[in-house]
């Protein structure tokens, strides 16, 4: 099943600012990063997916159903994580998860049992019954986090999970993401104008600029294709390369180093028997995997 | 940050922990009108300070006291002296002041906190319609405006009731003459709860919003008091239109008649006007209501 789709999805406001001009893409379920600039569009296609905004023009759907014909269907089975801060600071986190659990429908005794489980899934214990307003930014974004899983979604949406994080909360943030879309069954769709940090865990990839569908592909089919081999010699690079040519390898070079496109395991053994055939002082040979932020070098992503 | 870990070795000479792992939601999920039910509650219960600080429970529970105890000197003092000192209805009246610090300390906790800390986009991203949070909050408001002057009400009838020489006949009487009063204390919580909720939806600052909601019922006072000693018969009638609590009075003098006011008593005069003043009453309630809806569609989409 696909779990979002959009057509020609178009939004102006005032007819002037275009947010999204003519946005296809179709997305399989499993945690999709939807990578772009501030200001790229990335929340105005949540919103529409959440039905709060009509799109101008195009189609959509989520989870087969369209936000724009019942919006209440499709946000009984999705979570939203908003990117600001959205937590009254005297509830307790426990009050807080507890009542927005049964905004979405839970019986009180439920809503109960499931705010505590979705805080203890994201690593709140005993803290969870201290008002909001004392929490770290970390603890913070774990609160927003568990009040989109505390109705048991089949989708989150999340807007800049790791906004406001030092490194070792974006990692544990990450992780935690990676845990919801692999164990829990939970389909994720992962914001953020950080290429390098989505694509660490997600399986898809968005990638939109200025509204407009840059390109949008399993993550896996991105980076296999660009694997090379980087071969470093001490002496007789060019004697490398003129032999690796004649092998039929297409060589690239790249200032000390030599880049060839890994084909298979038998590209290691080629070259392993040229630099033994010409003696040459092997410095290294290891597998580089491309970035997927080269992917998209010449758009001019914000990388960090 | 506490890491997962640490908290979990942390708790663990308390009992063993077993990670059982995410477990899928099979029970119920129950419809838009438990939802729109829960929050109403949720509202109620804020707007008297329950599940709230210390600090949200002083000012609700001080009015509720002082009404309670108005109604009890009343009862007691009517007891003593077997003449009711003051209808129902006119309780009701003299609470007015009352009721509007009630209002601008309930309305901006219950909307204006929410605007403030920017949890409605955690409303609006689940299912229910955006206009059932406005309308769950203002129907939370207006039983709390009605339940702090028609508690008091009570207190008076079971004063009334168990001093009554008639029996069961008093008894009776009582209630016939309680049922207006609750009445007209319901027309006070419907005008006062629209207005003042939809002021305090204006602004996420509780200071300005409660200023906002004292100054709208408050400041069109003076309006009422020039348009009341104009050489104009008609404007002197219609003056009360200008305000709401004298609006309300108007309405009340024209449906209640005597049960709010003497005969030959001085003060609001509405003249043949009784129905323009019922019907200006149901249109500030609509428009009220009309706009704090448009408001929050404004808010949510925003």
């Amino acid at each position: 099943m696909t779990l979002i789709a959009t057509q020609s999805l178009t939004k102006t406001y005032g007819g002037r600012v275009t947010a999204l001009a003519d946005l296809t893409v179709a997305v399989e379920p499993g945690i999709i990063g939807l990578v772009g600039a501030n200001g790229a569009g990335k929340s105005t296609l949540i919103k529409i997916l959440l039905g709060l905004i009509a799109p101008t023009g195009g189609q959509v759907s989520v989870l087969g159903i369209d936000p724009t014909v019942d919006p209440a269907a499709v946000r009984a089975r999705v979570g939203y994580m908003p990117e600001h801060d959205c937590l009254p600071p005297d509830l307790s986190a426990a009050e807080l998860v507890t009542h927005l659990g049964r905004m979405s429908g839970l019986p009180r005794t439920a809503a109960r049992e499931r705010a505590s489980e979705a805080l203890r899934h994201v690593g709140l214990y005993e803290e969870r019954y201290r008002p909001v307003g004392g929490y770290s930014t970390g603890m913070k974004q774990r609160v927003k986090l568990a009040q989109a899983l505390v109705h048991d979604p089949d989708l989150l949406l999340l807007d800049e999970p790791t906004n406001g994080l030092d490194p070792a909360g974006r990692d544990a943030m990450l992780a935690l993401v990676h845990r919801i879309g692999t164990e829990f069954g939970i389909s994720v769709l992962v914001c953020s104008h950080l290429l390098g940090e989505v694509e660490r865990i997600c399986d898809t990839l968005v990638a939109i600029d200025g509204g407009r569908l840059l390109r949008a592909d399993r993550i896996d089919a991105m980076t296999t294709a660009t694997d090379v081999l980087a071969v470093e010699v001490s002496e007789g690079t060019e004697e490398l390369a003129a032999r690796l040519a004649a092998l039929d390898l297409p060589v690239a070079r790249d200032g000390r180093l030599l880049l060839v496109p890994l084909a298979d395991d038998g590209t290691y053994d080629l070259i392993l028997g040229a630099v033994a055939d010409l003696d040459l002082p092997l410095h290294r040979l290891d597998q580089r995997r491309h970035r997927v932020a080269e992917l998209f070098a010449t758009r001019e992503l914000t990388h960090a | 940050m506490p890491e997962p870990s640490t908290a979990a070795v942390r708790s663990a000479p308390s009992g063993v922990i077993h990670d059982i792992g995410y477990q899928r939601y099979e029970g119920p999920r129950l419809g838009r009108r438990h939802v729109f039910g829960a929050l109403y509650l949720h509202g109620l219960r804020t707007a008297f300070g329950f599940g709230r600080s210390v600090k949200a429970k002083i000012f609700p529970w001080l009015v509720v006291g002082i009404v309670t105890l108005v109604a009890v000197a009343l009862a007691a003092i009517r007891s003593q002296i077997g003449e009711p000192v003051a209808t129902y209805a006119q309780f009701a009246d003299s609470m007015s002041w009352l009721v509007i610090f009630f209002v601008a300390v309930a309305a901006p906790e219950l909307v204006s906190r929410d605007l403030r800390s920017g949890v409605l986009p955690l409303y609006f991203s689940r299912p229910l319609p955006r206009g059932d949070y406005a309308l769950a909050k203002l129907l939370a408001l207006v039983t709390a405006l009605w339940l702090l002057l028609g508690g008091p009400q009570l207190v008076m009838f079971l004063g009334a009731a168990f001093t009554t020489k008639d029996g069961i006949r008093g008894v009776w009487n009582e209630l016939l003459d309680l049922l207006p009063g609750l009445l007209y204390a319901g027309l006070w919580a419907v005008v006062f709860a629209s207005v003042g909720l939809l002021v305090a939806s204006l602004t996420g600052k509780r200071a300005f919003a409660a200023g906002g909601v004292v100054a709208v019922f408050l400041m069109t006072t003076p309006i009422v008091g020039t348009l009341s000693i104009l050489p104009s018969r008609t404007a002197n009638e219609l003056a009360g239109l200008a305000s709401p609590p004298t609006l309300v009075r108007g309405t009340g003098i024209w449906a209640l008649g005597d049960l709010l006011v003497e005969r030959d008593q001085a003060g609001l005069s509405i003249g043949g006007f009784g129905p323009v003043y019922a019907l200006a009453a149901v249109l500030l309630v609509a428009g009220a209501t009309a706009l704090l809806l448009a408001r929050y569609r404004k808010v949510a989409s925003s």
